[in-house]
């Protein structure tokens, strides 16, 4: 008897994907609130690692008659002592009670893994870009194949048959090349042949059509057709994210890690619709600069506090580097809220002439010390500012964090999918 | 003949071929063994975990619970909380056996043994099998299934489709047919059939007939309570079966789903009820063909010590009082079993020749196993073939729970003379199915008044349904049934214990 013995490991995986996918999205509102909730929990960095959830079995279930109670009879081994009309205490419970895999037991947690890609699907779902009137796509050098009809010359494996073979046959009928029936016919009528004469006619035919069909060839290379490819650059998106920072004393470590997580997230929530994100991170106190991110978040620096000039540096790194046409700009500025009251007219004036004009987006977060409640009192001067031009109509987006806890919520409610363009107060 | 069949634990796939020829060489000679053409597979961790979800087979429809499933095997698997099975063996012809990629060479004999000649074997020869699976049509018969719901879900919409198969998973348990009937059940002509049937509908369809005025109908008086409980075939245990020939509102896709559904828990009814034999059996031949192949030298002593290490987690029986004690293991029991039969056929004690005078001392080991292989499960098997000295080896005792004892569990039976049938009995009936499901049936349908459907469970000993659970099953039930549905729960003495009605949800689709 044949035995088959079969690899099976090279198949591809994934068998259970789509039920994996159904499965998530039936359970898609209770997996995201999970989703949220883990990931308020999480590092930075591995924020949007994916990993465990934990989800109630709410409409999950898969319910069976199961009986229960009444009388039990058992039969068990191991007896040591007992011998029959022997009493037993009932202990609290029965020791054999073994609950299904995830399953029966109506309103247990149900706990499974979620890949990186599904969290972040997940995580940021429900949210969107806010639809701003420019949306512009640069073309950048990142080149696609398409196929491009039919050459003369190629690479063997680019050899089109089909079309190879449609050209010879055309070819074959145009020249007049016999068939091989005709020939095998003829070979058979020449061997049923008894008289002489007729065939040598007959064998004469035939030399006749040999040749003629050694002389046109069934495919020549003429014939031959390879399928052309031209590469044609692709149109990505591409997006620079600047991350405005106050540095000055009064910005503590605290603020600041308030104001790096809340950067993270834009940056993935960027990644996941842009093929190409660029950072720019300017840090200012009095007078501002671009730095990379070691200094951005951790190096020191000390001084008064100008919000002007990280606008006017931000303006200015946009006019060299950043062509407005060419990319999708957003900005997120994080501060405490300090600033030299000479300067707000300025700022105002830069904000809304310069770098409003060609940002996508652009959020502010004023960060306060965690627990601060006299932080909600009054508005900060920058607050006041930024309020004042809001209303006068400038697209920006503001909220006000003081708790690790708050920045998911506070990102959700900046990018939340709305009916209506992004203009909800704080 | 000495040649080892490998050295240490490395194997390829030559190696795996010589390892089976080697097994169906014993297999054939030694133990007369009958199998189905084997196919053996060799999968991954992860293939493994995709055939766990979805029962074991290797095609099977989509349906969001095999995801869950999934996700929780995953999840437990990833943390190590769970180990996954060496093998996995599928009653079909060819009979197919997945073997783990990273088990030792040893493993994978002991596996082969196991699952291509042990499970094969019974599946092939033993009767409920027989009765109620068709080996060759399984494969065949899923693959239909899996296209047809697909083909559903395209026409009818994904979530109609998902509500009609969650119902029908939900009634999954009780939509088999007990009792054996006219004819064997053939899924390739089940498959055809059912194209056949829908090609006609659509051929013969007309919709005139829908505007000719229909005949005068029966008065309601006409159909008598016989009458009409005759017409729908009530009383009906099989509730599936039940919604697909009768329910009023059912789209003819929807019974085909439901006939799907219905068709793949018959398909593993035998299973459930042969665990204990299924197991001993298997459990049986591979240690049979091991210690054969170790006697041969095929196998070297510490390639055999590997496997009897394996061998003796397999069957280890922990006691009642341990912590890992959950219940019998079938496999213990059942390997127990079967080489305390090959005790009691070649070398009987006075009291297993007054047991068994049918096959003490008849010597035929091999002639009796496969006996008792082919006609019996597990709940007659233990009835018949349990002796006085497994019971008393293993010391079972027989406990009595019932609630109203203030004194508390009664220890009805031990391994005595006075309580040996009594445990028996009372272990056989633990493993019959037909007393561990609920007894639930279709008992009539109001349709003189407003069509309910109205269902008895007879309670046995007093154990009721799960309030939660009931609830819900009925509510896709009645989403099927369309109109009220009510459960009753009556004892033995007709006195009804609790009452559930259920009303159907608004459909929001079409109906």
């Amino acid at each position: 008897m044949a035995i088959h013995i079969i690899d099976r490991r090279l198949n591809p995986g994934g068998k259970s994907l789509e039920n994996r996918q159904r499965f998530l999205r039936r359970a898609k509102s209770l997996v995201q609130g999970a989703v949220k909730k883990t990931s308020q929990e999480r590092d930075i960095k591995d924020v949007l690692e994916g990993g465990e959830v934990t989800i109630p079995l709410d409409g999950m279930q898969e319910p069976r008659f199961r009986r229960e109670g009444g009388t039990r009879d058992m039969v068990l081994p191991g007896n040591k002592k007992f011998v029959e009309g022997d009493y037993l205490q009932r202990s609290g419970q029965g020791s054999a009670k073994d609950s299904g895999p995830g399953e029966g037991d109506s309103e247990d947690a149900f706990r499974f893994v979620l890949s990186r890609d599904e969290f972040v699907d997940l995580f940021l779902d429900d949210l969107e870009l806010p639809d701003l009137a420019k949306r512009k796509i640069a073309h950048t050098e990142s080149e696609g194949i398409q196929r491009a009809g039919y050459t003369t010359s190629g690479s063997p494996s680019n050899i089109s048959v089909s079309r190879t073979v449609r050209r010879a046959l055309a070819r074959r009928i145009a020249l007049k090349r016999p068939s091989k029936e005709e020939i095998e016919e003829l070979e058979s009528a020449i061997a049923a042949c008894t008289d002489e004469d007729e065939r040598v006619v007959l064998l004469a035919q035939l030399e006749k059509l040999q040749a003629k069909s050694r002389r046109i060839p069934f495919i020549d290379p003429l014939d031959i057709r390879y399928r052309r490819f031209e590469t044609v650059p692709k149109p990505v998106a591409q997006a620079v994210m600047f991350c405005l920072m106050d540095v000055s004393g009064s910005m503590s470590e605290h603020m600041k890690d308030l104001a790096k997580r809340f950067y993270m997230l834009l940056y993935v929530f960027l990644k996941r619709r842009y093929k190409h994100v660029d950072i720019v991170f300017i840090r200012h106190t009095d007078r501002a600069e671009e730095v990379d991110e070691q200094t951005f978040f951790y190096g020191p620096a000390s001084g008064g506090t100008l919000v002007s000039s990280a606008l006017q540096a931000m303006h200015e790194i946009v006019r060299e580097r950043f062509n407005p046409s060419d990319w999708n700009i957003y900005a997120a500025q994080a501060s405490d809220g300090d600033n030299s009251y000479s300067d707000g007219e300025l700022a105002g004036m830069l904000l809304t002439d310069k770098i409003l004009p060609v940002c996508q987006f652009f959020a502010y977060l004023e960060v306060g010390e965690s627990g601060g409640s006299a932080f909600d009192l009054s508005d900060s001067s920058l607050w006041t500012l930024y309020e004042r031009l809001r209303n006068g109509g400038a697209p920006l987006s503001m909220r006000k964090v003081s708790e690790r806890s708050e920045i998911f919520p506070v990102f959700h409610d900046l990018f939340q999918r709305r009916e209506t363009q992004e203009k909800a107060a704080p | 003949m000495t040649e080892r069949l490998f050295e240490g634990a490395d194997w390829d796939f030559h190696t795996l071929q010589r390892i089976t020829d080697a097994c169906e060489e014993v297999a054939k000679n030694d133990l007369g063994l009958d199998v189905y053409p084997n196919q053996i597979e060799v999968i991954t961790a992860e293939q493994m975990l995709d055939a766990y979800s979805s029962v074991g087979m290797p095609l099977f429809y989509k349906h969001w619970s095999f995801g869950k499933h999934f996700a929780f095997h995953e999840a437990s698997y990833r943390k190590g909380l769970m180990g996954l099975a060496y093998e996995i063996v599928i009653n079909s012809s060819p009979c197919i056996s997945y073997l783990m990629e990273e088990n030792t060479a040893t493993m994978q004999t002991l596996v082969i043994a196991h699952a291509a000649f042990g499970h094969n074997h019974f599946f092939k020869n033993n009767y409920l099998f027989k009765q109620w699976t068709d080996a060759d049509g399984i494969l065949d018969y899923l693959d239909f299934a899996k296209n047809y719901v697909m083909s559903c879900e395209e026409r009818y919409g994904r979530v109609e489709v998902e509500r009609t198969l969650d119902a029908a998973h939900a009634l999954m348990s009780h939509g088999i047919d007990r009792y054996p009937g006219k004819k064997k059940l053939d899924l390739r002509a089940e498959e055809k059939r059912a194209g056949r049937r829908r090609q006609h509908e659509e051929e013969v369809f007309n919709d005139l007939w829908r505007t000719v005025p229909a005949g005068k109908s029966k008065t309601r008086s006409a159909l008598s309570v016989e009458r009409r409980r005759k017409l729908l075939g009530l009383p009906q245990e099989n509730l599936l079966y039940f919604l697909e020939k009768s329910a009023p509102r059912l789209a003819p896709w929807q019974r085909e789903l439901l006939r799907v559904v219905r068709h793949i828990a018959q398909y593993f009814y035998p299973q459930s009820q042969t665990k204990v034999m299924n197991e001993g059996t298997a459990t049986y031949v591979h240690y049979r063909i091991m210690t054969k192949l170790h006697q041969q030298g095929r196998i070297s002593d510490g390639n055999f010590l590997e496997f009897l290490q394996s061998h003796t987690n397999v069957v280890f029986q922990p006691e009642f009082d341990d912590q890992r004690f959950s219940g019998f293991n079938p496999y213990a029991l059942g390997f127990a079993m079967m080489q305390d039969i090959e005790r009691i056929v070649t070398n009987p004690a006075d009291e297993d020749r007054e047991w068994f005078p049918d096959i003490a001392g008849k010597n035929d080991v091999m002639g009796v196993l496969r006996d008792v292989w082919a006609n019996y499960r597990d709940e007659s098997f233990i009835a018949q073939f349990l002796s006085p000295k497994l019971m008393r080896q293993l010391r079972m005792f027989h406990l009595h729970d019932d609630p109203e004892e203030r004194a508390g569990i009664r220890v009805d039976a031990i391994h005595d003379e006075r309580g040996f049938r009594r445990v028996r009995r009372e272990l056989a009936r633990q493993h019959d199915v037909g007393y561990i499901d609920a007894n639930i049936e279709v008992v009539d349908v109001d349709l003189s008044g407003d069509r309910r459907l109205i269902l008895h469970h007879h309670v046995i000993k007093g154990s009721q349904l799960n309030e939660t659970d009931a609830k819900r099953v009925l509510q896709h039930l009645a989403d099927l049934w369309t109109y009220d549905v009510s459960l009753i729960e009556v004892d033995a003495q007709d006195k009804v214990l609790r009452e559930y009605v259920v009303s159907p949800r608004p459909i929001t689709a079409a109906a």
